[in-house]
């Protein structure tokens, strides 16, 4: 019955790219260095940016979080504004990821202007947030070592297009299973050479040479 | 619950391509989806179904053209398919393996009727 056929080929996340792009550019504008960090529920997001922010408190950083997740609880930006930086709370209404929609309307109530850093704590899921570009910097993955060492191998698309790794709770690695090589060798197959920092957000072993990291890509 | 955001860029993709071609409606689309989507089928005919009433895609047949997802060998440059989980090469065992394709999400055509 139908008389037309109309070729396309659009990208179906063609809407969301190009806003994640505005977004980057709103960051670029006010030199503000911005993270989308994603992780499965419980890896230690929210922990793992507590360390970052105490540990940054005498550089006179100032950090900004975004804090999404898929029901209005308050429980991470809570923690965050505790710190003394600002949290905004963003409720994805059910949905698995944020995507930069979200992140634009985070983005009208915070002063980037007076922020340095911008960190975006995606909601706990290793599969969808994978696909939707929020127009941060850098995409940063926390895998925490009890979640196991075949973690690369079962959720292939978040450890691809990403620019850093967090193996967080290495404090509990005596107690665990957790094959570090067998780890890295999945990841290094999705993504050669991937600059990766393992660590503990609770002891604080390792977070080190993550500042330093994270220092340099600092407006100066 | 990520199938439902994709279904509704999929239908604003399409009604925006017929309205353009001033269709009557829509009566089939074809989606190129790469085995590394990690998209179910059934779940985007699902959300398709309920957000398309009373659009110009109302009724409209979904297609899903899956390609395959293939990968290559860095050191040998052998290439293969994925079809299982990721595996190193299967010629030399290297791990230094680079996607090629298979992560395609795109819309490739809209079948249309005309105004008459
Ligand atoms: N032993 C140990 N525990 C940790 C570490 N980092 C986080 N935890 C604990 O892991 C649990 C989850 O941490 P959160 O920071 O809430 O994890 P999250 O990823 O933000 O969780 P959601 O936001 O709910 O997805 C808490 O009990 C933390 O105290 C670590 O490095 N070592
Ligand atoms: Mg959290
Ligand atoms: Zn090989």
């Amino acid at each position: 019955m139908s008389d037309k056929r109309i070729k396309i080929v659009e990208k179906i996340f063609d809407a969301n790219d190009r806003l994640a792009q505005q977004n980057r550019q709103r960051f670029d504008d006010s030199n503000t260095f911005a993270i989308n960090l994603m992780a499965s529920p419980g890896a230690g997001k929210t922990t793992f940016i507590l360390a970052t922010i105490n540990a940054m408190l005498d550089s006179n950083v100032r950090i900004g979080v975004i804090e999404g997740d898929t029901a209005p609880v308050t429980i991470d930006s809570d923690k965050i504004a505790a710190a003394g930086m600002p949290a905004i709370q963003v409720n994805t209404g059910g949905q698995c990821h944020m995507d930069a929609l979200m992140v634009e309307s985070a983005l009208e109530q915070l002063s980037l202007e007076e922020l340095d850093l911008v960190i975006v704590e995606n909601v706990g899921n290793l599969i969808c947030p994978a696909s939707f570009d929020l127009g941060t910097h850098s995409k940063i993955v926390i895998a925490s070592v009890p979640e196991g060492d075949d973690k690369p191998y079962k959720y292939p698309n978040i450890y691809r297009g990403l620019d850093v790794l967090i193996i967080n709770k290495i404090d509990l690695l005596p107690y665990l299973d957790f094959d570090m090589d067998y780890f890295r060798q999945g990841v290094e197959m999705l993504n050669p050479g991937l600059e990766t920092f393992a660590l503990s957000s609770k002891t604080g072993e390792g977070l080190e040479s993550w500042l330093t990291w994270l220092k340099n890509k600092l407006p100066q | 619950m990520h199938e439902l955001s994709v279904t509704e860029s999929i239908l604003e993709i399409a009604c925006r391509h017929a309205e353009q071609a001033q269709a009557a409606r829509v009566t089939d689309v074809h989606l190129v989806i790469g085995r590394l989507s990690s998209i179910i089928d059934d779940s985007v005919q699902f959300y398709w179904d309920l957000i398309s009433k009373e659009t110009l895609c109302e009724d409209a047949r979904l297609h899903f053209k899956r390609t395959p997802a293939i990968l290559t060998c860095q050191d040998c440059h052998q290439e293969f398919e994925l079809t299982t989980e990721l595996i190193p090469c299967p010629n030399c065992g290297s791990a230094r393996i680079r996607v090629l394709s298979g992560d395609e999400f795109n819309i490739e055509s809209i079948e249309i009727e005309r105004k008459s």
